[in-house]
This record gives structure tokens, sequence and C-alpha cells, in this order.
């Protein structure tokens, strides 16, 4: 099984801890994220209690995928198959290197020195702009948060709504100042009104689509038995991207895959009112391979392995395969909603990023490492989740990883370990507690303020003294037994 | 090694203790609301399409054209795109009422350019099916709906839904669909929620929808 | 069940060392409610620190542990709900990851007669009248455990409503996370103070002499930033409400 390589964007990266405290200090983005995950929320609470099943719709969900996992070379086959036969062409991608060379590879043979590009988790995982930009070939990206994301030269922070960071008036801004860069720029008068916005988002990727000739996409489902892919979106630029252009590239995850065409009447309910919190997101699109007279005529999908068959190889860690991308987790995740995205180190941030980025590159460095202990363990992921990934027992699990992966030599394991040697027998605990509350006595009946070691604790919070007696001496005391003396 | 080779090796190898046979799972469960009946499936088709901003008319067979004319012109188009296949009377009002139409095929057979489509002001199209849950319809992109351009350049969709293409939920419409055809499914005109997660109509797609039920 | 069941409480460390208050009501409550209740002084921890930090092996220990000291226990009752939690969540799951299959029926076993105090009152005594006395204004904070992992639901409000004189007002946003979650509170704390200021906001904003939970390590957290702040808002254990008559007031 082999890892991803850490890519260049993400090189580096502080730990989650450290990356959290400078977000938490951006209060702008504190007050963005604040709003828009409070939205996002009662939207999607709103339209998942209109179905009186969901429960057996996430379970449906869960199964449908872990069929898939548990087959997969199968099931891949099986597409595979199904693709060739309609008339589309499929590569296989080891890593993230191996994607993006076949991809410039198709490019190049068409001679176009650009694509417009479908919002895909796959390519910005592999980092697919940054190789076409090396190699002279212009990526628009055409969703509207991914065009922020890029037009600002920033770095998506949500799965969904990658410049969920970014408020009206900044994306105003950003707009004025770069459209007239890289096209049509934006009008003089543009205002921070959502629809002037999105109006001018319009007006400035039309003359993109028009002239396409090759698009990029994801997908986010492809269905092993028929052959299908399917792009879910809102804004028509997904459309636009797969149907208009001459060649269509598809880079496809291989957990991606769903055994049957029907599941997708699962599949179609569970993914938009848990993403967008619509009972429907405004357009679908299905295609099979190649049709004749209506879309691209030469249709590429490259499956994509880059460490998925490593999070596959842990039989209880899989279930992060699972994962449609519909952002749930990071809508209701309060740790997310204070630290934002960027603390992550990664195209995919929040609940879910943080069980599958450290699966997917392993545990070697500083974020990574840091990235399961990133939870307060409150589960709202959890219960949100439509394919049911357990990502708060998937955080204990990997916490586990990476305490045996470590020395054992650390002050926490050390304190750990005579912490567990004093449970390990009541008669220590006894002790201790004796020794603590004899502190209290000496402290007397104050609140303590500050406590060398406890700076983490001390710096917003006050510790509470030690009681004069512990419940144990009480029961002693007033039910009867003798507290005996720690051997 | 090819990378296909590998990567199938290595799937299989991190799944060495399933134990459970291809299938196990058995067929798609179907989980769906079933239709309380034709009249409130039509009922709340209706007001859901309309929830996401989608114009609904509702008439008898015999008034399609004077309805389209009407959103035609409510719309201010001045040309239409006429699927090939499309019932001719669906747009006899409109051209009566001075609406240009544009058919996706010359007379030499080659197809409207995408810069063409884009100076056409709106398309009539057919539909496949209704999903009454959701407000959706779905295309299949048969003669009478066209290929999947038609619906997207233009910036007005006159979709005209027969009301027995109308079921309840999601998985009924699965069902009836044939998967290797195209499929576009379409609920409410181009929207966004990407500014601060707040949905706006009017993206890249058509910025009217207009739904027509009839019967 | 017999008119005088016997339950084996089940302190937990933190209670028992910090807050020995929660479990000590837990004692009168029940007794009060015509219990007989014992104390296995062989009990320590239920490991979810160790566990939740990633110290598996040191969990799994106290798995074993806790498994013997109160398998003779027809109920074992926790003024906690995270640490029941821990109990029958994660304690067949330890079992199981260290190939033991015996401990693994064995943790199944007690966790199935495990029960975090307001689930044993509601269910299985099957009051929600415990006949207290509170005149107090109180919010209660659900706390995740106790609502997310053992889906507790509503049973602590139905025990609160029925308090006598208690001025019982909704706590805004009631099921976001307080920001404790063990170690986390440490390893991350710049995070876990900022979900904890929001939540002594919304306390705050409540007007409420008293918040309540039945969890007293997130209250340690709330109450410390509560106390920081000055705000003069009271923590108690839920079992301390339920406890409080009017002859002995808590």
């Amino acid at each position: 099984m082999t890892l991803q390589t850490t890519s260049p964007i993400f090189l580096g990266m502080p730990s989650f801890q450290k990356a959290a405290k400078d977000a938490l200090r951006n209060t702008q983005q504190r007050r963005n994220l604040a709003h828009a995950t409070s939205t996002i929320r009662a939207k999607r609470a709103a339209v998942v209690g209109e179905v009186d099943r969901w429960e057996e719709l996430r379970v449906a969900g869960a199964d449908a995928k872990d069929e898939v996992l548990h087959h997969l070379p199968h099931y891949l086959e099986q597409l595979e198959a199904n693709l060739v036969a309609n008339g589309a062409t499929v590569h296989w991608a080891r890593d993230a290197d191996e994607a993006n060379r076949i991809v410039l590879d198709l490019v190049r043979a068409t001679g176009s020195d650009e694509v417009v590009k479908v919002k895909s988790m796959a390519t910005q995982e592999i980092e697919l702009n940054e190789r076409l930009e090396e190699a002279g070939i212009h990526a628009w990206e055409t969703d509207l948060a991914e065009l922020i994301v890029q037009l600002g030269h920033d770095r998506p922070s949500h799965i969904l709504v990658p410049a969920i960071h970014r408020n009206r008036a900044e994306i105003r801004e950003i707009f004025r100042r770069e459209m007239g860069g890289v096209g049509r720029p934006a009008p003089d008068d543009l205002t921070d009104e959502p629809a002037r916005l999105a109006e001018a988002a319009r007006a400035h990727l039309r003359e993109k689509f028009l002239r396409a000739r090759v698009a990029i996409s994801g997908a986010n489902f492809a269905i092993a038995d028929t052959g299908t892919l399917v792009v879910v979106e809102s804004e028509g630029n997904g459309r636009m991207c797969l149907t208009l252009p001459e060649t269509l590239i598809s880079v496809v995850g291989v957990e991606k895959v769903l055994p049957t065409f029907a599941d997708l009447g699962t599949f179609l309910q569970l993914l938009p009112r848990s993403s967008t919190g619509e009972r429907m997101n405004p357009y679908t699109s299905m295609w099979t391979g190649v049709r004749e007279g209506d879309g691209p005529q030469d249709v590429h999908v490259v499956l994509l392995d880059n460490g998925r068959s490593h999070v596959l190889a842990d039989d209880l860690g899989r279930q992060a395969l699972r994962c449609i991308r519909c952002s749930a987790c990071l809508n209701v995740c309060p740790v997310y909603e204070r630290a934002g995205g960027h603390a992550y180190g990664s195209v995919y941030p929040g609940p879910i990023g943080a069980v599958l980025n450290p699966q997917l590159r392993g545990t070697g460095s500083d974020v990574d490492k840091s990235l399961p202990y990133a939870s307060s363990l409150c589960g709202a992921c959890f219960e949100a989740c439509p394919v049911r990934i357990d990502i708060p027992s998937l955080l204990v699990h990997l916490r586990t990883q990476v305490v045996d992966e470590a020395s054992g030599r650390s002050p926490e394991a050390l304190s750990m370990k005579a912490a567990a040697w004093m449970f390990a027998d009541h008669r220590r605990l006894e002790a201790a507690q004796r020794g603590a509350t004899l502190g209290s006595r000496l402290l007397g009946d104050r609140t303590v303020r500050s406590l060398p070691g406890l700076g983490a604790w001390t710096q917003a919070r006050d510790v509470p003294s030690p009681p004069p007696e512990t419940f144990r001496q009480w029961w002693a005391r007033t039910h009867g037994y003798d507290v005996e003396e720690a051997p | 090694m090819s990378a296909r080779e590998e990567i199938l090796g290595r799937l299989r190898a991190a799944t060495t203790e399933v134990t459970t046979p291809v299938g196990h799972r058995g067929p798609a469960p179907v989980i769906g609301v079933p239709s309380p009946g034709a009249g409130e499936t039509l009922e709340l088709f209706a007001e859901n399409v309309a929830d996401y901003r989608a114009s609904v008319t509702r008439c008898r067979p015999e008034e399609v054209g004077t309805v389209v004319a009407g959103l035609l012109d409510r719309a201010g188009a001045r040309s239409v795109v006429v699927p090939d296949g499309l019932e001719a009377s669906w747009v006899a009002a409109a051209r009566e009422a001075g609406v240009e139409l544009v058919p996706d095929s010359g007379a030499d057979g080659a197809l409207l350019t995408a810069a063409e489509l884009d100076a056409v002001s709106a398309v009539v199209t057919a539909a496949r099916v209704g999903i009454a849950t959701t407000g959706t319809v779905v295309l299949d992109h048969e003669p009478d709906q066209g290929r999947r351009a038609l619906t997207l350049v233009p910036d007005q969709h006159v979709c005209v839904v027969r009301a027995d293409q109308v079921v309840h939920d999601v998985p009924d419409a699965v069902a009836l669909l044939e998967p290797r055809r195209p499929l576009t499914w379409i609920s409410g005109p181009s929207a966004t929620s990407d500014i601060e997660l707040d949905r706006v109509e009017g993206v890249h797609g058509p910025r009217t929808l207009d739904v027509v039920i009839v019967g | 069940m017999s008119d005088t069941p016997t339950v084996a409480l089940f302190a937990t460390c933190f209670n028992d060392t910090m807050w020995p208050d929660a479990p000590r009501a837990t004692v009168t409550l029940l007794e009060r409610l015509g219990c007989r209740v014992v104390f296995p002084r062989e009990q320590t921890c239920c490991g979810q620190m160790f566990t939740n930090t990633g110290y598996a092996d040191e969990g799994t220990a106290l798995v074993r542990r806790f498994a013997q000291v109160f398998d003779p226990f027809e109920y074992v009752v926790a003024p906690s709900g995270s640490c029941v939690g821990s109990v029958r969540e994660q304690h067949a799951a330890l079992a199981r990851r260290a190939g033991d299959a015996g401990l693994e029926r064995a943790a199944e076993d007690v966790a199935g007669r495990t029960y975090e105090l307001s689930e044993f009152l509601v269910d299985v005594l099957g009051v929600t009248d415990v006949g207290a006395h509170f005149p107090h204004r109180v919010t209660y904070h659900p706390t995740c455990h106790s609502l997310r992992m053992l889906h507790v639901a509503d049973k602590p409000l139905q025990l609160l409503r029925a308090v006598r004189g208690i001025d019982l007002v909704e706590l805004p946003a009631a099921e976001e996370c307080c920001g404790f979650g063990g170690t986390f509170a440490m390893k991350n704390a710049d995070v876990s103070i900022a979900m904890g200021s929001d939540k002594a906001r919304h306390v705050r904003e409540t007007g409420a002499e008293v918040l309540v939970a039945g969890d007293r390590s997130c209250l340690a957290h709330i109450g410390g930033i509560l106390g920081r702040q000055r705000a003069g808002v009271r923590t108690m254990h839920l079992a301390e409400v339920l406890a409080s008559t009017e002859e002995d007031p808590a």
C-alpha cells in the first residue's frame, strides 16, 4: 500500500493547534464562518426533517458503499468494461504524478492551451491546476467558489464552498481587482449583492465556456453496472463543461463507484439534502461514455488511487472511503466553525479531513499527527453523516496509531503511564487522593487561578480546588469502610 | 506491471480479510414515499417546483401553445430553439406572435454552434419524468427535448411536462430512466450557494425556468 | 426488578477526587428512592482519558478492571454521561482490538447493565418526579456524550421539569459542544476556550443562577470560564439538584 506524498502546497504545514491559534485571531473569518455554517445547518435540518425514512437511507447509503469497498476490484473492472463499451477511454493512475501526467498528455494531444474545469476534489487533491499551469495550459475554474479562490490566489477552506471564509464584500473586491487580468472584467458598478456577484461570474465565464475545447471534471458517482458518471451541481457551470467541449477528461477516485444505477435512488436523496440543504440541487448530469451528436465525442476517465488503497487496508479506517464529499460534517463541527478550513492543511478540511488526511498521507508530518486530535469528540459529525461514517471512533483509532508510532518517552506518554499505574490499584488512587486533598487544605478553599504546568487550562479558565474530602472518604465515613494505607 | 494491475492488486491485498461474496448486500433497496394519489403527487410537484423559483403553469393539452407563447412573451424572448422532435403545436402560437423559431438542425444537417445558441433567447422542450418530492424535471434528451446544449445555453427554458409523467419520489424516477441516455436533472433555475451559503438564482444555466404541467 | 434494587455506584475517578458532591447526591437520591447503594471500593477509572488520547493499552487494562469490579451487580449507575458512554461504546471495542474475546463478552455484558443516572431513574425506576425541591433559576446543558452517544434525549429535562420551585430556562444552542473534550481542552486549548466562551455567553444570556449538566467535566470547563468572567453563575450536577429537598436543600 502506498501513501500519498505530501504535496508542495501543503508541505511544512504547522500542526492543527498552531494553525488554529492563528485562525482564531482572524475575527472577520470567524464571523463569516459562523454566519455561513449556521445558515446551512438550519437549511439541512429542515430538509432532512422532511424525510421520514432518513435513517433507512443512511443505512442504505453505507451498505452500498461498503459493498463496493469490500469488492473494489470487481466493481472497478465492471465500471471499466461498461465505459469502454460505450466509447470512453479508461486510464489508471497510481498517484498524483501519474494522474497529472495522463491528463497533461491528453490535453496536449488536443492542441488546446486552456481547459475549463468543473469543481472536483480529486483534481484539487492532485494539484492538477498547478501542473497544467507549469506546462503552459490555463485551467479555468468555473464553479463560483472555486473562481473566487482562484482569482484570490487563495486556498480552499471547505469541500462544498471553498470560499466559505470570504464574505460578499471581500468577493466583490477580488472580482474587481482580478477578473480583468484573465478575461472579461467585472462591471464598474459591481455591488456586493450576491445576485450581482453571480451575474458578474456568468458574464466573465461565458466566453470561456463558448470557446473551450477541453473540459476536466471529477464525478460524484461512477455507476459500475452501466458505466454512467454523475456530476451534481448548482450553477450550470458543470453542464457547460460536460456538454460544450469536444474532449472531456474526468478524474475519479476509485472509491466513487456505486454498484448499480438504482443506488442513485438513495444517493440523490442523501447528497443534496446533506450538502446544500436542498431537496434537490439545481442540476445533475449523467453521461455514459460517448453519445453521438450530443456532448463531448472524446471521453476519458482517469481512475485514481493516490493513497486510497492504503485507507482501504485498515478495516476500521476504510469507512472514511464511504464519504460522498457532502460537507455536512464540516457545517455541524464546532471546531471547524472556529478554526476554519485552512488549519487542516489539506483540500479535505473538517472532521472528514481529520480522519481522511492522516490515512491518505500517513501520520509522519506535524499536521497529520495533530489532525486526529482536532476534535472534542462531540459526535455531531457522525450524527450528520449521510453514509454513517463513525468519525469520532475513527479519530480515536487514529490517535492510537499516532501514540503507537511515537517513542513512548514524551512527557505526555510518561504521565499517562504514571496515571495508568495509579488507576491499576484503588489503594494507589486513594494514596494519591490523600496527597491532593492535603494540598487543598494548604491552599485553603480558594479557587486556583494559576498553577504551574496547567497553563493551557488556566489561560482563560479557573481551576477548581480539590475538595476537603474525596467521595470515597465520605463513603467510608458515612457508609462504612476504613480507608486503608496504600501498599 | 501496468498501473491498472498494480492498483487492482493493491485493492485486492487491502481487502483479503473480507469473506462476503460480491453482491452480498443484495439489490439496492427502494426507500421512498409512495404516492398518496395522483392528485396529491401533482399538487406537491407544482408546489416544490415553484418553491425553487421556477414558474409553474397548469393547463389542458389544447392550451399548451398559448401558455408557451405567453411565457416567452413575459420573458421578452425574441427567438426560440425548437428541438427536432418537439410537438409543433406547442410553438405555433409563439411563431404567430412574432417569435423566431430556430431549428437545431439546419437545412445542411449541421447543428447550431454554441455561439449560435448563445444568440437565441429561449428553448422549449418536453421532459421525461417529473419528481414531486423534490420539484425536479428530468430530461433524457430524446428528440422532443433535443441534445443537452439546447436547454443550457439560452437564458430561458420552457419545459412541458405531462401530468402522467410525474412520479412521487426519487427512486420512482430512477427506475423509469434509461441509464445509457444522457440525463439532465433540473430543479429550479441555475443557482448558487457559494456566497455566504445563501441560495441566489441565476448563474450559468437558464435564469428563467418555466414548467408547464399538462393534463 | 425487586422492590429494593441493589445499585453499584460507579463514582468515576474525576467525581471521586474533585467533585464528590455529585456521587454523594447520587447516593442520597437513590437511597431516597428506595435503592440499596453499594460502592465497590476496588473501582478506579473507566479509562476514557487514556482511550481518547490514544493510549489504548492503558485503556484496555481499565476495561478489564471495570468488568471485574462490576461483574457481580445487576445495576451499575454513574453520574456521568461521558464515562457511561465510554463503558457502553468503547469498552468492548478496546477488548476486540486487544484480541481478547473473553474480555469483549464480559465488557459487553457489564455495559448492558451500566446506566447514566437519568436513564436509570426514568427507564429502570420509572420515575420522573423524584420529590426534589430547588427554588432557583436553572438552565441545562445536555452534554455531547449523553446526547449523541447514549441518546438520553430529554430524560434529564423530564426530571428537572418535575422539580418543585424550579425556574427552568432553555439554553440557546444547547446541543452544541462546550469544547471540553477531555485532553482536547489542553491539547487544543485555544479552540476549546473559544467554544467554551460561546457556551458561557449563552448561559449568561439565560439569566440563570445555576448551570446544570450530567457531567462534572464539562461543568468544570464551562464553570472555569464563567468563574474567570466573574459571571456569578454556579454549576451543579443534575444529581445535586435532584437530591435537593425542602428539608435538605442543596
